[in-house]
């Protein structure tokens, strides 16, 4: 199986969301004109990342978001249904049953109709230092990989992928391809990229390598009361390795042919996914143990 | 195969207190951060890309008006020098200097008339502090002023050493909606201000705030800068006082730049204001600076 995927590094407006739709549609139907057939936003997208106690107040529910998207879509291409099918992945503040999250959903557009695939919940909230999201948001309970037209995804979120477990956990259940949106704030200037990129880059590279699987992931950028999201999205092939780079800071398309026929080849190569799951028994009682020495 | 006892050994370096390693930057990288936030911030966010820069001779205010300068076009950064009667000349000097290089449009506006028209005539036994704090009001309310008068923003100048000391005015100096330096220590601002060309002459003087003859800003901590930014950037990081006496650094330049610290937390907080309720603004009423 081989697709088109396109990485859309984007600056948000800050709680306009209407503009912000637009302006996602804008670049989804850009991406798909050349030849993408799935588009990758970032993390909280439709509204910009620090809300505090804006998020009760620009959350909405995944249903919501469907329509509002398809509604911008049809309006971006002249009210006309847009024939190519296209999947949108993109981050937003969502509400179910009176509870907000920090999601990702999947959205697949076929002869221009939606339908939502998936919706992953951030797993892990950072609360520490610049962030505080476990006051405005709840934990998600669950990684999940999904079936898509494309083969088996995840969605992962900003810290989901600062833990090894996550990514760990997708690979295991399933997915070939994990994209991976995330909103990161400068910190660190002494080398030539931010030090926070560098480390996504570390770990991202490191994902594609262990797990044989395929990570697309989208940066925000431009500025939320003076911290400066970094940009710099990549999109690594299953050999770890960078098949293209976003520029820092900068408002940026990527597009990327990924070929799922290449996992097999890397992972025989270096079987640690089999590996992995021939141990799980016992790496299951170990994590055990760990909870009850916790 | 070696013997043992030749083998050779590879020792980690242990810390060094003269290495500036926490206070690294890339001069590129930031200069082209801090353009990006200062565009962001007025011209993206509040429509607005003029800036007004108070321009004391000093580094602070030299780096930052090189910033924006950069990020809007000389001719939309507008430079004020703003003397006391009793203000180094040399400062006025080195401030022309600067405005010269950058070609800016700049104007002198003494303030004397303005701080003495209260000082002399209602307080004329006040101590070189309280003429200084009377001196930074006044020179924020031109400022603010000048910014309304040429539809600009006022551009602020206090790097991260003087906030994290207490080393200004309140609501003076800190009070300029935008600060591009605030977050840098002195010494990396002196790395940017040799990366973006500012003078020798500039560079090169000890600083000072300028408010009695004779004053720098070393004699007035009683520590060097390098010394109190390196212990600054561990406290800052998390080290206890006794960590960083180990890595070799004096327990009484330690005490110095910890006390500073700890005696002027309010300075960098808003009014304190009493709690009656569940939606107190910044307690339970919580929003970002641009929602």
């Amino acid at each position: 199986m081989q697709f088109c995927a396109a990485s859309v590094q984007l600056a948000p407006f800050k709680g306009r969301i209407e503009e912000n739709l637009n302006r996602i549609a804008e670049a989804a139907l850009r991406c798909s004109e050349e030849g993408a057939e799935l588009v990758v936003f970032p993390e909280t997208i439709t509204t910009g990342y620090f809300l505090e106690g804006g998020v009760a107040e620009l959350s909405m529910t995944s249903q919501e978001l469907v329509e509002r998207l398809h509604r911008a879509l049809k309006s971006c291409a002249g009210n006309k249904t847009f024939q190519k099918d296209l999947d949108i992945i993109l981050g937003f503040y969502e509400e179910e049953d009176g509870i907000f999250y920090n999601s990702g959903a999947h959205i697949n557009f076929q002869k221009g109709n939606p339908a939502l695939l998936h919706v992953h919940k951030k797993f892990f909230l950072p609360t520490y230092g610049v962030f505080d999201e476990e006051r405005f948001v709840a934990r998600g309970k669950k990684i999940q990989t999904y079936p898509t037209r494309f083969g088996p995804f995840a969605i992962l979120i900003c810290e989901d992928v600062w833990h090894s477990i996550s990514a760990t956990i997708a690979a295991l259940k399933g997915a070939e391809v994990i994209a991976v949106l995330a909103a990161s704030p400068v910190r660190g200037v002494s080398s030539t990229k931010y030090d926070n990129l560098e480390r996504y880059e570390r770990m991202l590279r490191a994902i594609g390598e262990e797990h044989g699987v395929w990570v697309i992931n989208s940066m925000l950028v431009g500025f939320e009361g003076g911290k400066g999201f970094c940009g710099g999205s990549i999109i690594v092939d299953p050999f770890g390795k960078i098949r293209a780079q976003g520029p820092l800071a900068e408002e940026f398309i990527l597009i990327a042919d990924i070929d799922l026929d290449e996992i097999p080849v890397a992972r025989q190569q270096f079987p640690a996914l089999a590996d992995l799951r021939s141990v799980l028994d016992n790496i299951i009682e170990q994590f055990q143990e760990c909870e009850m020495q916790c | 195969m070696l013997e043992v006892s030749r083998l050779p050994i590879i020792r980690a370096r242990k810390t060094d207190p003269e290495s500036d390693e926490n206070l690294r930057i890339n001069p590129e990288l930031v200069t082209d951060f801090l353009v990006r936030f200062l565009r962001d911030e007025c011209i993206r966010r509040r429509g607005v890309s003029r800036a007004v820069v108070g321009v004391s001779g000093g580094v602070d205010s030299s780096v930052t008006t090189c910033l924006c300068v950069r990020a809007f076009g000389a001719e939309n950064v507008f430079a004020f020098r703003l003397p006391y009667k009793t203000s180094s000349p040399e400062s006025l000097t080195h401030a022309q200097m600067l405005i010269e290089m950058l070609g800016v449009p700049s104007r002198t506006i003494e303030i004397t008339p303005m701080a003495d028209g209260y000082l002399q005539n209602a307080e004329p036994d006040a101590d070189p502090r309280r003429i200084g704090n009377v001196c930074a009001r006044c020179r924020m309310v031109i400022l603010f002023d000048q910014s309304m008068k040429l539809h600009a923003l006022p551009i602020g100048t206090s790097n991260k050493t003087e906030r994290m000391f207490g080393y200004f005015t309140w609501h003076a100096d800190d009070a300029p909606p935008i600060n591009p330096l605030g977050d840098l220590f002195k010494t990396q601002v002196y790395k940017l201000a040799r990366y973006l060309g500012v003078p020798k002459l500039i560079l090169e003087k000890p600083p000072s705030a300028d408010l009695v003859v004779g004053q720098t800003t070393e004699g007035d901590w009683g520590i060097s800068i390098p010394v109190a930014d390196r212990i600054l950037a561990l406290l800052l990081l998390g080290y206890r006082e006794k960590q960083i006496v180990r890595k070799g650094f004096r327990e009484e330049d330690v005490r110095i730049v910890k006390r500073m610290v700890d005696s002027t937390h309010w300075k960098r907080k808003m009014p304190t204001v009493a709690m009656i309720s569940t939606s107190a603004i910044g307690e339970y009423y919580l929003r970002p600076v641009d929602y």
